[in-house]
């Protein structure tokens, strides 16, 4: 193919500059380092999804060349082309759409939940506009907030179908679809249907990419803060890996800051009585899966084991995949092992009635708060965990309470539920589940001490990736998916019978909890994710203990109280079982 | 799940005729097929209830909520019953011109058939349609799919009277 083919000259604001075949204006004008406002388009090519929708015209610019305006996120470069971003006509076009915008979004940023956070406000903001010209008719939607995980309000919807692209392409759930038409449009669900009753997984990942509000987190900081008032509950929190890694975003800090030791210091000072770690829990779930996984490889299947942490993908194989249901491990996530251990194991040691204790859980993601509420996973009367809040809305309570949060001193986890090896750090990354599951394995089967813990075929970021490890002469191969995606290509290969799997690790959301849906958010700057994800490996590097099975209070655990592993008492608290869900 | 989405209460040969149909035809992909494929369940059972919808949708692998946007979007397919009498009144650009807004509203009052609803005797729905190609017509109407040309509000009432007294005759 010949040079003329492969790139293209064009020149934007006097700037001439070669670019690539088939790229676009917005492409070409940040080649040239010329910034062009963007709203509805979405490029997270490293997760290979792309939202060039075009619907929004915030990007306007004007094409010299035929003298009209055009949506640089969609124009493809011509030889020749003249563009010009910062004409009269192209920021008064820019303006105008903008205008027409607000014109029937709700002006109640105050109070919004994405108040400061929000890429409408910023580019209002940013394009100084101090007036909207247009009073339209407003939207009367529903709000429809029947999952307790996620919150649709399409009154706040600016139809930019970043939701869909996260849904359709990364997820390929479908639940989202532009209903109707005209000024009636709204982004729904299959005949307006609650969102609990679609195959909604509630992955959150429409949240992680909405500019606004029109899909936010289940709110439950108002039930963390009245029992938190309540002198008479023992309210205990327990914080997933992944959380400690982000948090520091919403205080300033650069993504990846381990602010572990200022997280348990402002949990105190909030007010809880007990501050367990998750990865205790993340832990005790690698002890009882491998325990699970060698059980099965011993005894001819079934196989894959498939694990099971991950709420999203739990929703997704109950409803799409439920002639699949014998193969998922049964272990409970560490959320709801942490959970069922606070009100019988901590309640006995520390004499707290179980009655009065109250589990909160802070997560990376919105689909934990769904999984809190399975009928599945309680104790008799009692829940696991009562209240599931995101990393934001931990945020959001620290600054109210007014900590201050940066110059908090260091504080640790309790010492019980509190302890933890490295290996349970990396359950906050795609790979980790199965990587520390595969240090467990190896030494319980082989006897040996396995030198160098670190699995690096299984820690890249590609969606969809495959490794064998040799236990005792066999051939252990094992796959790790991240995104539903490529979940489901794992899921189809094993209902067709050409799977030749052992052991599959399966997050719904890129990169693994990292990039859960209730993270602070990453405003499509996928590095980010990388960053969290490079903590979370320094974590383990850092920690003496790398193995799960070397935790020292899981093995007083046992000892004092579970008695065997996978043994009666431990199938009882610890385990749990799936059903078909059949949904929309 | 819901009972909104029991086919049990469809003419099983109808939904025999459109499974038939859909597996018979050719094309690239499903979504090409989806089209059709409501076209002729319409055709069939005269509107496209949900059951009719997820069924169409299980049919083709697609998600239900991408077939209720596509219904939903294409003022052809009715999500309601059908009255006997289905009319449809373009508002495309040279039907608006030509008044097409009175044409519709009256055939709204005088057949007493509003929103997607049908009228209470069960005999018409009104509803409206973009450009029909029809423009050296207008305003133009359809009645079940029937084309009447130049049609202003005074022969839409016109028209609905005089099929009211047949009906009723
Ligand atoms: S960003 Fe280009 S049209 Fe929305
Ligand atoms: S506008 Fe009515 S037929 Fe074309």
């Amino acid at each position: 193919m010949g040079k003329e083919y492969s790139s293209v000259r064009i020149t934007i604001n006097n700037i001439t500059l070669e670019v690539d075949h088939g790229s676009t204006v917005l492409d070409a004008a940040k080649q040239a380092g010329i910034n062009i406002p963007t709203l509805c388009h979405l490029d997270l090519h490293d997760l290979d999804a792309i939202n060039q929708s075009a619907n929004c015209r915030v990007c306007l610019v004007e094409n010299e060349t035929r003298g009209t305006l055009v949506p640089s996120c969609a124009e493809i470069v011509q030889d020749g082309m003249r563009i010009q971003t910062d004409t009269k006509k192209a920021v008064q076009g820019r303006r105008t759409s903008m205008e027409l915008l607000l014109s029937n979004h709700p002006k109640e940023c105050l109070t919004c939940v994405k108040n400061l956070d929000c890429d409408l406000q910023e580019l209002s903001n940013s394009m100084n506009i101090k007036d909207i010209p247009y009073q339209g008719e407003m939207m009367n939607h529903p709000v429809d907030d029947s999952s307790g995980a996620i919150i649709k309000d399409p009154n706040k919807c600016v139809m930019c179908r970043r939701c869909m692209t996260m849904c359709d392409e990364v997820q390929t759930v479908g639940v989202l679809s532009p209903l109707k038409r005209g000024f009636d449009v709204s982004v729904g669900t299959a005949f307006h249907l609650d969102l609990s009753e679609t195959s909604c997984t509630y992955c959150g990942q429409c949240v992680s990419v909405c500019p606004t509000a029109a899909l936010a987190e289940h709110p439950h900081v108002p039930n963390v803060w009245r029992r938190l008032n309540n002198p008479n509950r023992h309210t205990v929190v327990q914080i997933a890996p992944a959380v400690r890694v982000a948090i520091g975003e919403m205080f300033g800090y650069e993504a990846g800051e381990i602010s572990t030791g200022k997280l348990i210091a402002a949990l105190r000072r909030l007010g809880f009585d007990g501050v367990f770690d998750t990865k205790f829990g993340a832990d005790l779930t690698i002890v009882e899966e491998a325990n699970e996984f060698l059980e099965r490889l011993n005894n001819d299947g079934p196989l894959p084991l498939l694990t099971s942490c991950c709420p999203a993908w739990v929703n997704f194989i109950e409803q799409k995949y439920p002639d699949l249901l014998d193969i998922p491990s049964s272990c409970k996530s560490p959320q709801s092992m942490v959970g069922s251990l606070s009100k019988t194991y901590y309640a006995k040691t520390m004499g707290v009635d179980p009655q009065n204790i109250r589990m909160v859980a802070v997560m990376p993601c919105v689909a934990k708060k769904a999984e809190a509420a399975r009928d599945e996973l309680a104790y008799g009367e009692q829940r696991d965990v009562d209240y599931v809040i995101t990393t934001r809305e931990l945020g959001a309570m620290i600054k109210e309470a007014a900590i201050d949060f940066n110059n908090l001193p260091d504080d640790s986890f309790d010492d019980i539920l509190g302890e933890s090896t490295g290996a349970s750090s990396i359950f906050g990354t795609t790979g980790g589940v199965v990587e520390a599951t595969a240090r467990t394995a190896y030494e319980n089967v082989t006897g040996k001490t396995l030198e160098n813990g670190e699995f690096e075929t299984i820690r890249w970021m590609e969606g969809l990736r495959k490794a064998s490890v040799t236990l005792n002469g066999r051939t252990i191969n094992i796959a790790v998916a991240h995104e539903l995606k490529n979940a489901r290509k794992l899921l189809d290969s094993i209902r067709s019978g050409d799977s030749d799997l052992d052991l599959i690790e399966i997050m719904a959301c890129p990169g693994g909890c990292i990039g859960g849906g209730g993270q602070p958010f990453h405003h499509g700057d996928i590095n980010v994710l990388n960053k969290r994800r490079e903590a979370l490996y320094t974590l383990d590097k850092n920690n003496v203990r790398r193995k799960s099975h070397e935790n020292e209070q899981v093995k007083t655990l046992y000892q004092k109280f579970l008695g065997d592993i996978g043994g009666q008492k431990a199938h009882e608290l610890l385990h749990t079982s799936y059903s078909k869900k059949l949904r929309i | 799940m819901s009972s909104l989405f029991d086919m049990e209460s469809f003419d099983q040969d109808k939904v025999q005729l459109l499974d038939d149909y859909i597996g018979n035809y050719v094309a690239q992909n499903n979504l090409e097929a989806l089209i059709p494929a409501l076209y002729k369940a319409q055709t069939l059972f005269g509107y496209l209830p949900a059951a009719l919808q997820r069924h169409i949708a299980e049919k083709l692998d697609l998600p239900s909520a991408h077939v209720n946007g596509v219904v939903s979007f294409y003022a052809y397919f009715s999500e309601v019953p059908k009255g006997k009498y289905a009319i449809s009144v373009c508002t495309g650009t040279a039907c608006h011109v030509k008044g097409a807004s009175d044409v519709l509203n009256k055939a709204r009052e005088v057949a007493g058939a509003h929103g997607e609803t049908m009228s209470e005797d069960g005999l018409f729905s009104v509803n409206d349609v973009r450009c029909i190609g029809a423009c050296g017509l207008a305003p133009v109407v359809t009645i079940n799919g029937k084309v009447h040309g130049k049609i202003d509000a005074k022969d839409m009432e016109k028209i609905i009277r005089s099929t009211k007294e047949t009906e009723n005759a």
